[in-house]
């Protein structure tokens, strides 16, 4: 129905641009992974040093792997309270489905920074959070382990990303179909029985897709660390930051980013795989 | 409104504890910015329980301070460009994964919706890399380059769920009749997308007005609105910021729920997984 011309008139300009900036870039991260810095200038040398460094070097591999503990409390809690959100709003919701689903819309896309910002504020040690336990004469010093700590870190990027980890399960369970609940419901099974052996195998996709989610978006998070965490709970991304900011060492940065960049996609690519397997269409 | 999915139905036993649970996760949700909001109001400042004295200082101070004014143009500017430049490639992008075939399509298709998923910083830092080697100086422009380009990814999915719940017939009959394609595009195909259109552009503006991570590296002289915010997070919190904060957000929450009703008119309920994985 459409004729050669229309066609490539409407595929070049989005392959162009997309080839231009995003593959060419993407490209230049990997190409400054394999070269090197000396004496403060960037030299192409082709080379493994950068990964040899990243993988000998401890501190690098002590950081990816807090990362991967607080990305993994991330996913845990966003989970533990995505889920009971969802299945209220999919089962009992009733004629409340509309207005709950746009409660959860709105943080999902409002400001990361208004939000990280608003538990900087509660969780500082002159921050609301302390001053409401002083009133209560709970303590009676500023307790200051509530900020600077990778819990308020895990506690602030839960905040972020549940709406993200919502998302795809609610779907999910929209998607069940009623007679099979009732089926099960029918023929004598509890609602736990029912819940485990009919609901919860068949929002496996859902559930991976959202953990997937919260996992590969706290991988890369650098300003999490910076507004509530404090030298205790640098992650990955901050080194990479640091690398390209003061350190000047943006091959080093590269293939650290480089690294994070195949870990997401190889992780994408694994739950997909595993989502199709799992879903019963 | 009714989701096609689900029809009336009714489980035997309601747990009352998963209500409970559900207000939690919603307290959870909306009470830190329920504080920032109360105490942008607190004349003694962020901090101390309970706040005491009410008082629209803060307001004031911000009105007239005139940095955040210019980081407030620096945003709409920007914000602009980048709803015009990835409409215009988004669009293009949903058409030709619509209708067109090219060696290298699914691959494109994962591509252009990877800025969706991944960390803002592989994009920022990989962005900064190409304007180095372009000779870009980073800048607003850089900054534009970088919120268009990635927000493509939004583009593309939103326009391309309107493209497959339109009438195709009504194209066929336009170039059945002996319209150019030209024609058919600007006569039939655009004046159809056009809520899809604007609902799109409402998301990717707020996305843009709100957006840190990518800018964090493109940025030059002049800050945007989230980065002269940052610059003064490193001074301390202030109860100046908590105002603008409050401001950043009911503008966007209007703007978002403005997207969400035009959306749920135009593509409809079945769609709602706005997150297509990439």
């Amino acid at each position: 129905m459409y004729s050669r011309a229309y066609k490539s008139i409407i595929s070049l300009p989005p392959l162009l641009w997309v080839g231009l900036l995003l593959l060419l870039p993407y490209g230049l991260m990997f190409a400054h992974s394999f070269w090197l810095v000396r004496d403060g200038f960037l030299v192409h040398e082709w080379n493994l040093q950068n990964y040899a460094r990243l993988f000998h070097n401890p501190v690098y591999l002590e950081v990816l792997f807090r990362t991967m503990r607080i990305a993994a409390g991330v996913t845990l809690l966003s989970l533990l309270l995505g889920y009971p959100l969802a299945y209220y709003m999919s089962f009992e919701a009733g004629v409340r489905k509309e207005l709950l689903y746009q409660l959860v819309i709105v943080p999902l896309w409002v400001s990361y920074l208004v939000r990280g910002y608003a538990w900087k504020t509660i969780l500082g040690s002159d921050g609301v959070l302390n001053g409401f336990l002083q009133y209560l004469h709970v303590t009676k010093e500023p307790v200051s382990f509530f900020l600077y700590s990778p819990f308020a870190v895990v506690l602030m990027l839960t905040h972020i990303y549940t709406p993200f980890v919502f998302l795809p399960l609610y779907a999910s369970l929209e998607h069940i179909p009623r007679n099979l609940i009732e089926a099960s419901e029918d023929l004598g099974a509890s609602p736990r029985t029912t819940f485990f052996r009919v609901i919860l195998p068949l929002s496996l996709p859902g559930l991976l897709a959202g953990a997937t989610f919260a996992f590969v978006l706290t991988l890369g998070d650098f300003l999490g660390p910076l507004l509530v965490g404090g030298p205790s709970s640098i992650m990955i991304a901050n080194i990479v930051q640091s690398l390209f900011g003061t350190a000047y060492d943006w091959p080093l940065g590269s293939a650290i980013s480089v690294c994070i960049l195949l870990l997401t996609i190889s992780l994408l690519f694994l739950t997909e795989r595993l989502e199709k397997r799992w879903s019963f269409r | 409104m009714v989701f096609p999915v689900s029809r009336p139905f009714r489980r035997s036993a309601r747990n009352p504890l998963l209500g409970l649970l559900t207000l939690v996760v919603f307290a959870f949700l909306y009470l830190p910015i329920a504080v920032l909001i109360l105490y942008s109001f607190n004349r003694e400042g962020v901090g101390g329980f309970p706040p005491r004295h009410f008082t629209l200082d803060w307001y004031r101070q911000l009105f007239t301070d005139a940095a955040i004014w210019d980081s407030v143009l620096n945003s709409l500017l920007v914000a602009f460009a980048a709803v015009v430049l990835s409409l215009t490639l988004g669009l293009l992008a949903a058409l030709a994964l619509d209708r067109a075939d090219f060696p290298g399509k699914s691959i494109f298709r994962r591509l252009v919706l990877l800025p969706l998923i991944l960390p803002g910083i592989i994009t920022g830092l990989s962005l900064l890399m190409f304007a180095v080697f372009a000779g870009l100086e980073l800048s607003l422009l850089t900054v534009f380059l970088g919120h268009g380009t990635a927000l493509i990814s939004v583009a593309t999915t939103e326009l391309f769920a309107g493209l497959q719940k339109m009438d195709r017939t009504q194209e066929e009959a336009s170039l059945d009749l002996g319209a150019t394609p030209f024609q058919t595009f600007c006569r039939v195909t655009l004046p159809n997308l056009k809520l899809s259109l604007i609902a799109a552009g409402l998301l990717i503006f707020t996305l843009s007005m709100d957006e840190i991570a990518v800018s964090f590296f493109l940025i030059g002289r002049d800050n945007t609105l989230p980065l002269e915010i940052w610059a003064r997070l490193r001074r301390g919190i202030t109860p100046e910021i908590n105002a603008v904060s409050t401001l950043i957000f009911f503008i966007s929450v209007i703007l978002i729920l403005i997207w969400y009703r035009i959306r749920a008119r135009t593509i409809g309920k079945e769609a709602q997984e706005l997150l297509e994985r990439p």
